[in-house]
């Protein structure tokens, strides 16, 4: 069960970037940072990531953007998708899942909380 | 005169390299090659010219000149519609997997048992003759090359000859036609074979043309020349009497109804047709090749008639009698095989698809329509078809022995086929009909079969059998019950035409009344209302053809995979049943549930390969449970089917478009952003920015609290995030609530007297180290810096260091340079403060005093700030009466300007807490 996964995240804020950062390689997961959506195009148009922590308001290119993209995308769609946004309003998440997203966690988050939800997401995706 | 035995020998020889080609040609690279396979197809169709052609036309074109022409003019001018009426024959016969011409017309309506055996039935009746014909030819060509008499001499011997012929080509027959169980598969080799004698008849006749002509005749010229001195030859040279243009007519008709029509011809040019596109080469190499092989025949029966006293020879042999006469054994065993080429051809071909009409719509329709015979032939049924394939091969060709043995004399290898030629023309109304016209019933197509039939067999066939009986020419000269309007060559009187014209007049003309007639009167069930929309519109429905089949039946899966296990074996069925379900995407998990109704359609396809799609239908629903079907719901699934393939199409379309639009929305987001920013609700987006830098204090603690190893350094790290994120989240608050106030109208200015040079120096004391840290130099031109302003002294420090830090962080590391200069005017203060920093771009000149607006570089981090600094500082002058605005031009810095109104004297009190005296 503890196989290595790829894990994106994408979020504008430098601080919250390295803390999520920090939690994902301490689980041993291979961690690739973006600090925008157009970032986050730019690795998806090379890696596949298994699991996705995706920030919503960014400029440029925001989070449902970046969500719908990968979900529309025959090579990407096996990505889990993970909002994690300060938007949370039960409209807020509606729409994010509505986007395609496999969760959504609002900001702040409990660094538990979050650690859980991503080993669920990740053990979905083994397959047989 | 030739040794029989050699002439035996090289036969056998010839059929031997037959047999080499049918067998082993699909092992051979040549034949696979798509070129080659181009020709292949229009040279099998040149099966079309028998035996007929190859001795009867030269005989034809003797008595009747250039008449013989006719039956080859036919196909040769309606090659064009090929293109249509051949493809769609082709498509439907693939689509539905008919084998013979039988089960094409039993499948456009409603794959009916009746319209299949009555198809079959005529099929014998209007055939045999015609290979009887052959089998004539054969023997014939033999004994005059051996020297046997023309008939009434040796009679045993004559006899013999056909016989042993027939024995032949049916043992010959049978090892390439009935070998197979399943009869759908393509027989390649014969193809081969068949396209291989067509070239090798080809040869013989014009090899023959030309030594005979030019050799011995001198060339063509001469040929006429010498023709024209004979006025017995000369007359035949123009349009002959009988029947005259209206002759030429029907015959050209008929025979462009045969191409098709014939049996052999459908075998070879619809069944075995593996490529459409082969239908454009056939539509002019045909024609050429008719036009080749006819070359000669006019020549061959001129030169025919100067050679031999009238009446000593047969003229439909000239060809042959000619190179015998003048002395060429080589030339007339080379015309001999080329005749055996012209006669085995049409012999195998034809005599393969009345086995297999026989076997398929004759007798599996009994054996699976009696109860208790089908489920005890079920294991059986392939080794059933085989053997009586082969049976009916031998009975056809026993058949046409015995009618070989009464052919009257009278009729001549021409007429022989022309009659043939009528008889399938009777299927042309339903067939045609059938794929053009939605509206034909199977009621029609039977009437009109039927009575095509009836006048086919009263004006053309009996005659040809009770002609020489006394009351046989009885009833031909007076008419039937003696009514001269009965009489079988002009009916209701006439008169005028041979024979074969009148009665392909009068039998396709009460064909087709009858066949529209009835078909306009009568109602198509629901198969029929289905096949008919298929047949009709096939180029719509090819391609999505298992939604098109309407069967509302339910069966359980182990009930169909039962049946097919039948007939090819357990295992295999189960694979081919899964694999079908797999390509169209169909669950067949769960035994209990019902199959999917295109599982049992294909499960009748697949047995109508072996038993003919009327029986195949049959014994499916034998075991479907089925269920009425409205007339509607077929339209209706038929076009649905039809829709979904527009929306197929539609939906790729769309997709690739979706694409290209993603990439575009992320420019055309941007310009859209700033004003949806702006747009947002206020507290929301102070929520947002409030919340972001709780999560990374919280994120940090945590991370600290549960991690008591991390290294020291870099808990010192993230304890200074914590920090700095506290410290923001502080200066956050206040601003938002220092904002609010402002935006409320409740923020109060608290006016003190302070002068310039004071503001200065405490912003300078606030900046001071960080200018240093980045390297920055300050410069100051203040203008009459001591005198006295009144203002709230705090809000306008506050202003000045927003500007400042601003400043600050546009500006390179020790290249930057800020100046602060202020000038007094008349009834206020102007401040300035400018930097060499990166700039601001027109566009966002306007938008940076919005709240929470922060300029940024897509690829810069986001700036330190709030967002809220000069949207407080507009408030903050607005408050004082005055204006801040910026000027600037991206990387050559900016210059914010702030005007200070002169407040001394001021009278408004709204706006003051309370005056106070200077500081």
């Amino acid at each position: 069960m503890n196989q290595t996964s790829k894990v994106l995240i994408v979020d504008d804020e430098p601080n919250i970037l390295l803390s999520l950062d920090l939690l994902m390689r301490k689980e041993g997961h291979e961690v690739f940072i973006a600090r925008n959506g157009i970032e986050a195009l730019e690795i998806l148009e090379s890696k596949v990531p298994d699991l996705v922590l995706l920030d919503i308001m960014m400029p440029d290119v925001d989070g449902y953007q970046i969500c719908r993209y990968i979900k529309s995308t025959e090579r990407l769609k096996h990505a889990r998708v993970l909002f994690l946004s300060a938007k949370g309003k039960e409209t807020d998440i509606r729409i994010g899942m509505e986007m395609g997203a496999d969760a959504y966690m609002t900001k702040p988050f409990s660094t538990r909380a979050l650690g859980l939800k991503v080993k669920e997401l990740l053990l979905l995706d083994l397959r047989p | 005169m030739m040794n029989p035995w050699l002439v035996t020998g090289l036969s056998v020889l010839y059929i031997g390299v037959l047999f080499l080609l049918a067998w082993q040609s699909k092992r051979w690279k040549f034949f696979s090659r798509p070129e080659v396979r181009a020709w292949i197809y229009p040279l099998s169709m040149g099966v079309y010219c028998t035996a007929w052609t190859f001795y009867g036309s030269v005989g034809k074109a003797s008595r009747d000149g250039l008449e013989f022409l006719a039956v080859f003019i036919g196909p040769t001018l309606t090659a064009p519609l090929w293109w249509i009426v051949l493809r769609k024959m082709i498509r439907i016969s693939q689509v539905q997997r008919t084998s013979t011409i039988a089960d094409f017309i039993s499948s456009r309506y409603g794959k009916s048992v009746s319209v299949a055996s009555i198809v079959t039935l005529m099929c014998f009746l209007g055939i045999i003759p015609y290979i009887a014909l052959q089998l004539k030819a054969i023997s014939e060509s033999f004994n005059l090359i051996t020297g046997g008499g023309l008939g009434s001499g040796k009679n045993d011997f004559f006899h013999n000859t056909a016989l042993y012929v027939a024995l032949f080509m049916a043992a010959f027959t049978i090892l390439f036609g009935a070998r197979k169980t399943e009869n759908y598969e393509k027989h390649n080799g014969i193809v081969v074979a068949v396209a291989f004698e067509s070239v090798i008849k080809l040869l013989a006749f014009l090899t023959a043309g030309i030594v005979l002509i030019y050799g011995i005749f001198g060339g063509l010229s001469p040929l006429f020349t010498s023709a024209m001195e004979f006025p017995e030859v000369r007359k035949n040279l123009v349009l002959p009497e009988q029947g005259g243009m209206g002759e030429w007519f029907w015959v050209s008709s008929l025979s462009a109804l045969s191409i098709i029509l014939l049996p052999r011809q459908f075998l070879l040019a619809v069944v075995e047709n593996d490529e459409e596109q082969h239908v454009r080469n056939a539509m002019w190499v045909f024609p050429t090749y008719l036009f080749l092989i006819n070359l000669f025949v006019l020549p061959l029966a001129i030169a025919g008639m100067l050679t031999f006293q009238a009446g000593t020879v047969d003229p439909d042999y000239f060809i042959l009698q000619l190179p015998l006469h003048f002395n060429m054994p080589a030339l007339a065993i080379l015309v001999f095989i080329g005749g055996i080429s012209a006669a085995t051809s049409m012999i195998i071909v034809e005599t393969m698809a009345l086995s297999t009409m026989f076997t398929n719509h004759l007798l599996f329709p009994v054996l699976v329509g009696v109860e208790s015979i089908k489920d005890r032939i079920a294991p059986h049924v392939s080794a059933i078809g085989l053997w009586s394939r082969r049976l009916a091969i031998i009975a056809v060709l026993a058949l046409s022995y015995l009618y070989y043995l009464n052919l009257n004399k009278v009729y001549s290898l021409v007429s022989i086929g022309l009659i043939s030629f009528v008889s399938v023309a009777q299927f042309g109304p339903a067939l045609l009909g059938g794929i053009f016209w939605k509206k034909g019933t199977r009621a029609g197509a039977l009437s009109g079969i039927l009575t095509g039939f009836t006048f086919w067999i009263y004006t053309l066939m009996l005659p040809t059998i009770v002609s020489h009986y006394d009351w046989g020419k009885e009833w031909m000269d007076y008419g039937l019950f003696g009514q001269a309007w009965l009489r079988p060559n002009s009916l209701l009187g006439l008169e005028g035409f041979s024979p074969v014209a009148h009665g392909f007049f009068w039998s396709l003309l009460f064909n087709l009344l009858a066949y529209i007639v009835v078909s306009l009167n009568t109602d198509q069930d629901v198969l029929e209302k289905n096949q008919s929309e298929v047949f009709v519109d096939i180029f719509q429905y090819s391609a999505v053809y298992e939604r098109t089949v309407v069967l509302k039946g339910k069966a359980s899966l182990p009930d169909l995979e039962g049946l097919l296990s039948r007939f090819f074996g357990e295992e295999r069925s189960r694979q081919v049943i899964r694999l079908f379900a797999r390509k169209h995407q169909i669950e067949i998990s769960d035994p209990g549930v019902p199959a999917d109704h295109r599982i049992i359609a294909y499960t009748e396809r697949l047995l109508a390969g072996v038993m003919g799609s009327a029986s195949a239908r049959m014994m499916v629903s034998s075991i479907v449970a089925e269920e009425e079907i409205r007339l509607d719901e077929v339209v209706q699934i038929l076009k649905e089917s039809q829709q979904i393939l527009s929306t197929n199409r539609e939906l790729v379309r769309k997709s690739s478009e979706l694409k290209s639009a993603l990439e575009e929305l992320a420019s055309a987001n941007f310009r859209l952003k700033q004003h949806d920013h702006l747009k947002d609700d206020f507290l929301s987006t102070v929520t947002h920015e409030l919340r972001t830098p709780i999560t990374s204090i919280r994120a940090f603690t945590e991370i600290l609290f549960d991690n008591p190893d991390i290294e020291m350094e870099d808990r010192q790290h993230y304890l200074g995030i914590v920090i700095k994120e506290t410290e923001r989240l502080s200066r956050l608050i206040s601003q938002v609530l220092d904002l609010e106030r402002y935006e409320s109208g409740r923020q109060k200015l608290s006016l003190t007297r302070i002068t310039p040079k004071e503001l200065v120096q405490d912003a300078m004391e606030a900046m001071d180290q960080l200018y240093r840290e980045k390297g920055v130099q300050i410069r100051l031109e203040l203008d009459s810096e001591t005198t006295e302003l009144v203002c709230d002294q705090d809000k306008i420090l506050q202003v000045l260091l927003n500007l400042l830090s601003n400043a600050l962080k546009f500006v390179e590391k020790d290249l930057g340079w800020i100046v602060i200069r202020g000038k007094k005017t008349e009834d206020a203060y102007h401040w300035e403060v400018e930097d060499n920093g990166k700039g601001i771009s027109k566009e966002y000149q306007e938008l940076i005093f919005e709240k929470f607006f922060q300029a940024q570089n897509q690829l810069t981090r986001k700036p330190k700030g709030t967002g809220l600094g000069l949207a407080i500082c507009r408030r903050i002058l607005e408050l004082h009466g005055g204006t801040i605005s910026v000027s600037s031009q991206p990387g050559k810095g900016s210059l914010f300007s702030f005007v200070l109104p002169d407040w001394n004297g001021a009278k408004d009190s709204n706006y003051l807490e309370n005056p106070t005296e200077t500081k």
